[in-house]
């Protein structure tokens, strides 16, 4: 019974730390200043999903396909040195890319998508390649030996058995990519970050809060929607989290 | 039919060429099963997997029914070949019905011709169709998932199957039921199978024809009987083991080396005949006692005839120990040796006498052909020490 009194006590303690918190922020008019940047966060909010939906599903539709490529066997030599190459790219700083897509692309949106795109490509890229490459030889054999075509062993064996793994990429990738979006604002494309680094700037905190807690909120939807996504759309026999 | 001609596998490796397979020429007639058998890395894998192109072969041909399949689409050549591998390989995404059904789909059935299948399928190896078509490979036991495998290969009933150590995973126990169903089922459908092996057990009672292979080679190709009996030269010798002799016993039936000359009495003969039908007979301690049907009731001991007098229905003992005539020679060994006996009565399907089949017809059986490769005696003298000491 002991730990049953302690989660007890625990939740008690919450809900007073929680009651004590709202009392603190409605009297010392905390509230009220977030209700003032209110309609900025929601403008911001939907700048922010946009860039995060542009440059997300760029990434995915050009990852995938490259994932699937490299994982055949004809690419097998120079599979791995690609794969390299695009571990390089993501041990450059994020912030990085973006000055260095900055002066190509100049300022904007263009420029942010393009950043956030290179930011995003490899989680997902990798997942892919390596969730084909680790479909178990057996079924590929398998699958080859009862006579499906190439296209029919791809779509019907080996991406449906490593789409658990490539959806784990995916929910890394976009969840770099919505807390990368910040930075975005640097180069003049907006989002949640323009709260941020103006608060930052300001020394307002109730400013920099406004732009930094939403965005981990968006990280936290975001990453939701990709598992509930993947709970639906990966098939039941290899989903761990239906077994 | 099967037929390889010339079949050969170079493989280019970093230490230079290596020949997985050399000129394998041979044929399997339709509706039989043969046993690739080897040690691991002679071949045999390799061979197999040339027939439905899993291995390209370097050259020569491979003919099915007679037709040659070199002009033949790769996928629908697979289409046509039932494939068993020895992982199972069934497909973790899809439920079992999804599995059983992939070939009949590719080739393009309709949807109630292929569920039908299915059903069809499942009842043949034995599982219930409602409790596990819609359930998914994970969810089964390794027996089930390989049964599932035989089913899926089985599932658009093609005229050949390709089996690559198919049952190498299961246990033992497990094992031995599915070789037993897979043999049964074979009865009736009647496919040409190739099946890779290296279970020496497993071959003798799973094949029509062995071919044993060792380094890429084809060494021999024969019935299992006449594998053991006369293998062709030291390496097949060893690899069939010492107790060649006995493992002959598996492969002949009672039926086969039975006598229809049995001493019997009945129960109102007096125990003098008895003693007198033991003799003649050259039993060395017993006689069966039938009723009127030919039916054994009990046995009269020698030693009881000899001293008492009276009739043999007042005299007999528990019921005498019989094979079927269906039963194989190893069974008969077995209660030999138990019983102490030299001879052992057989029955047919009534339970009626109808034999006996002796100790000395079975060591006469697999002496006769026995041939050993070894200049060692040691095996020439194993089997000869299974004689019995003649004095019948």
């Amino acid at each position: 019974m002991p730990t049953l009194n302690l989660s007890g006590a625990m939740r008690l303690l919450v809900l007073v730390a929680v009651f004590v918190a709202g009392v603190w922020s409605q009297s010392s008019g905390v509230i009220d200043d977030f209700i003032f940047y209110l309609p900025d966060i929601q403008y911001l909010a939907v700048q922010h999903l946009w860039l995060t939906a542009i440059s997300g599903s760029l990434a995915i539709m050009t990852a995938i396909p490259l994932g699937i490529l490299l994982s055949r066997p004809s690419m097998q030599k120079v599979a791995e040195s690609a794969m390299q190459v695009l571990n390089v790219g993501t041990t450059i700083p994020t912030l990085a890319v973006l000055a260095l897509s900055m002066s190509f692309l100049g300022i904007g949106t263009v420029p942010a998508v393009f950043g956030l795109f290179v930011a995003t490509l490899l989680p997902i890229t990798r997942n892919t390649y390596t969730g084909l490459k680790g479909v178990s030889p057996a079924l590929k054999e398998a699958a080859a030996g009862i006579g499906m075509s190439p296209t029919q062993r791809l779509l019907r064996v080996e991406l449906p058995n490593a789409l658990y793994v490539i959806f784990a990429g995916i929910r890394t990738a976009l969840a770099i990519n919505v807390g990368t979006v910040p930075l975005a604002f640097l180069i003049g494309a907006g989002g949640l970050g323009e709260l941020i680094f103006t608060g930052i700037d300001l020394y307002d905190p109730v400013m920099m809060l406004s732009g930094a807690i939403p965005t981990a909120l968006l990280a936290i939807g975001v990453d939701m929607l990709i598992a509930i996504i993947a709970f639906l759309l990966v098939p039941r026999g290899v989903n761990p989290s239906r077994a | 039919m099967i037929r390889l001609d010339n079949l050969t596998k170079v493989f280019d490796t970093p230490k230079g060429a290596v020949t997985a397979a050399d000129h394998i020429s041979m044929e399997v007639p339709s509706g039989e099963i043969c046993i690739l058998l080897g040690p691991s890395g002679c071949g045999k894998t390799t061979s197999l997997k040339m027939i439905n192109r899993i291995i390209r072969p370097t050259s020569g041909k491979v003919f099915i029914n007679g037709e040659d399949t070199s002009s033949l689409d790769t996928q629908a050549l697979r289409r046509n070949i039932g494939y068993v591998i020895q992982q199972i390989g069934l497909f973790p995404n899809m439920t079992i019905e999804e599995n059983i059904t992939v070939v009949p789909k590719l080739l393009g059935w309709d949807k109630a011709k292929y569920r039908e299948r299915a059903r069809e399928m499942m009842r043949m190896i034995a599982l219930e169709p409602d409790a596990f078509l819609k359930r998914y490979p994970s969810e089964l036991s390794g027996g089930q998932q390989q049964r599932i495998g035989v089913a899926r290969a089985l599932a658009a009933d093609p005229p050949v199957m390709l089996m690559d150590e198919p049952f190498g995973a299961i246990d033992p126990i497990n094992r031995a039921v599915i070789q037993d169903e897979f043999l049964k089922m074979q009865q009736d459908l009647k496919k040409t199978i190739m099946f890779v092996s290296h279970d020496i057990d497993e071959a003798i009672k799973m094949g029509d024809r062995i071919a044993i292979f060792r380094a890429g080679k084809l060494v021999q190709y024969s019935e299992p009987d006449e594998l053991l009996a006369a293998p062709k030269n030291d390496f097949v010798e060893s690899f069939l083991g010492e107790d060649r002799a006995l493992k002959r016993l598996n492969l002949v039936k009672v039926r086969d080396l039975a006598s229809d000359e049995i001493g019997l009495v009945r129960p109102d003969d007096s125990l003098e005949t008895a003693l007198k039908r033991i003799e003649e007979y050259g039993y060395q301690n017993s006689i069966v006692m039938v009723n009127d049907k030919r039916q054994p009731v009990g046995i009269i001991n020698a030693a009881v005839a000899r001293t008492t007098s009276g009739h043999c229905r007042d005299h007999f003992m528990s019921v005498p120990v019989v094979v079927s005539l269906d039963d194989d020679l190893r069974k008969v060994a077995s209660l030999m040796f138990a019983n102490d006996m030299t001879w052992v009565a057989c029955v047919d399907d009534d339970g009626r006498i109808v034999g006996q089949i002796t100790q000395r017809a079975i060591t006469h059986h697999l002496g006769s052909r026995y041939r050993t490769h070894s200049r060692d005696q040691a095996t020439l003298d194993a089997a000869a020490s299974l004689s019995p000491a003649d004095k019948e």
